[in-house]
């Protein structure tokens, strides 16, 4: 069939034109409640490559936010390990910084504050610099003195996004960050934030839920199983930004994708 | 009348006038009705309340009370604020030292009373010392809660920002936890006016509470008992609209509700 065609024409390797970024190997996770051992990773093993932008796709509950923050050093793996720039992750650190849901702006700053949040060391002006740019880079201008409860949820969101890109991270690791908005502004954020990714060219890794947004943003993207997550099969989006969501490449794509994750796509 | 209707604003004042009315006319008439020559009513308490003026008083004894809370629940808050951040911090510490703070907490101030003359003398610092044993307790209990219900979010976020833990502390910790600091600290204002006046009652010369038990002492003076006990309600009230405005402030008003 066709839609197995793509999946096995693609292997997880890394295109070799591509410098690699990140290299997780034979990444375990096992977490301990109440006696009973849960596994929520099992043999992972993920190459990504400098500037790609890589959606972790799969079913809720299934570890893939897990994952994330094993691979941001926010846990520590019971098995393998993860380089970045082949040097081993033991902790998180600014050039890599890990974008929540909007609830991670401080409430308690204005709109300039969260995004100066990170940039204690440099000099005010070089600071009042980069609070200009990023504010206008996700259009928040105006809105400056806000606090974040006088802000909507994707305005909210945008900020938590230039508060982590201010810091000049080289990698930005996003969980779930649109889950919570509404559908039109999910899809207006999407298109910020490839726009944002093209401009700025960091490497992303993105975990989500919806097969729609994967195939939308990604280069490639990462199909995982429930749990114990393990990676199912590793999908291609050949398909240049802009990406007509109604092309036939398009939705062979994403139809091979609902495929692999053993849905009828039929509702 | 509807639920949903806007009050007008002259009836944001007039109600409450009205109540307040109400109730020195009851006291009043009951005075009257009653025939008591003891309690005083009304006009005899106004009375009073100008004699202490003249004899130059009533702003010596209300200051005298304000400084006591002033040293005595400033003193809490110094300490008791960076020692609840440490114990919610570090919950081990807190683990090792909950038990005493929980055993201490629920002695009313008043029975320290012995030990503090016994400690600090017949003066100024016992009353000074019962309204921080009051003060603390509250503070601190605030401070390790606001801490330990700080969303973890906010902790990885700053620790991902590169933060040390002393700035993690300072410029994360203690700013998520402040609008349940607020709170501690004005339930703790509150309790401390309440033992200022306990304490002048017993270990000073000067104060509200001095008052009290001195008109009633020498002389049974009533009206000025009376007078004292109205001046107690209205610095009380004073001190805990000011501190509401504190809510109102913006960097710490998403943390309190129907805020706007």
């Amino acid at each position: 069939m066709a839609t197995e065609a793509i999946l096995t024409e693609v292997a997880p390797k890394l295109k070799s034109s591509l410098k690699t970024k990140l290299r997780a190997e034979g990444i375990d996770m096992v977490f301990t409640r109440d006696s009973n051992k849960i596994q929520v990773l099992q043999q992972i093993d993920l190459e990504v490559g400098e500037g790609e932008f890589v959606c972790l796709l799969g079913p809720s509950g299934c570890g893939k936010s897990t994952l994330l923050n094993v691979l941001a050093g926010f846990i520590s793996p019971t098995a393998g390990q993860v380089r970045i720039d082949n040097e081993p992750v033991c902790g998180p650190d600014p050039r890599r910084i890990f974008v929540f849901q909007e609830r991670g702006v401080f409430p308690w700053l204005t709109v300039e504050g969260n995004i100066s949040f990170g940039l204690f060391r440099l000099l005010p002006e070089e600071r009042n610099q980069r609070i200009a740019r990023y504010v206008k880079l996700v259009g928040l201008q105006g809105f400056e003195k806000a606090y974040p409860q006088e802000l909507s949820g994707g305005m909210k969101q945008r900020l938590e996004v230039a508060r982590a890109l201010a810091v000049n991270p080289d990698m930005l690791f996003l969980d779930e960050p649109f889950g919570a908005l509404d559908s039109i502004t999910r899809l207006v954020m999407r298109r910020e934030l490839l726009r944002i990714w093209e401009a700025e060219r960091k490497t992303i890794i993105f975990v989500t839920h919806d097969i729609d947004e994967a195939v939308q943003l990604a280069d490639r993207v990462v199909v995982m199983s429930a749990r114990p997550a393990r990676i199912q099969g590793i999908v291609d989006i050949d398909i240049a930004h802009p990406r007509d969501i109604s092309s036939s490449r398009y939705l062979k794509l994403r139809d091979g994708i609902f495929k692999q994750i053993g849905m009828a796509h039929k509702v | 009348m509807n639920s949903l209707r806007q009050p007008g604003k002259w009836e944001k004042y007039f109600w409450p006038v009205l109540a307040a009315g109400t109730f020195l006319a009851l006291w009043y008439l009951s005075v009257k009705w009653s025939g008591t020559k003891i309690f005083p009513s009304p006009p005899e308490v106004g009375r009073a309340a100008v004699e202490l003026v003249r004899k130059g008083l009533l702003f010596r004894y209300v200051l005298d009370s304000l400084r006591r809370v002033a040293v005595g629940y400033g003193g809490a808050a110094v300490l008791g604020i960076p020692i609840g951040l440490l114990l919610g911090w570090y919950p081990e510490w807190a683990f090792v030292v909950n038990p005493v703070i929980q055993m201490l907490r629920p002695i009313s101030p008043i029975a320290w009373i012995p030990v503090a003359i016994v400690l600090f003398g017949v003066g100024d610092l016992a009353a000074i010392y019962l309204i921080f044993l009051a003060a603390f307790f509250p503070i601190v209990v605030a401070a390790i809660n606001g801490v330990r219900n700080v969303p973890s979010m906010y902790r990885r976020a700053g620790r991902n920002f590169g933060l040390s833990p002393m700035q993690l502390i300072t410029r994360v910790v203690f700013l998520a936890a402040l609008p349940q600091i607020i709170l501690g600290l004005r339930i703790a204002l509150g309790v401390a006016w309440l033992v200022v006046v306990a304490a002048e009652m017993i270990a000073v010369d000067s104060g509200l509470g001095y008052l009290v038990i001195d008109s009633r002492n020498s002389g049974k003076r009533y009206d000025l008992v009376v007078a004292a006990m109205f001046l107690i309600g209205l610095t009380g009230l004073v001190l805990d609209a000011g501190f509401r405005r504190i809510e109102t402030f913006r960097s710490v008003r998403w943390g309190f509700r129907n805020a706007s």
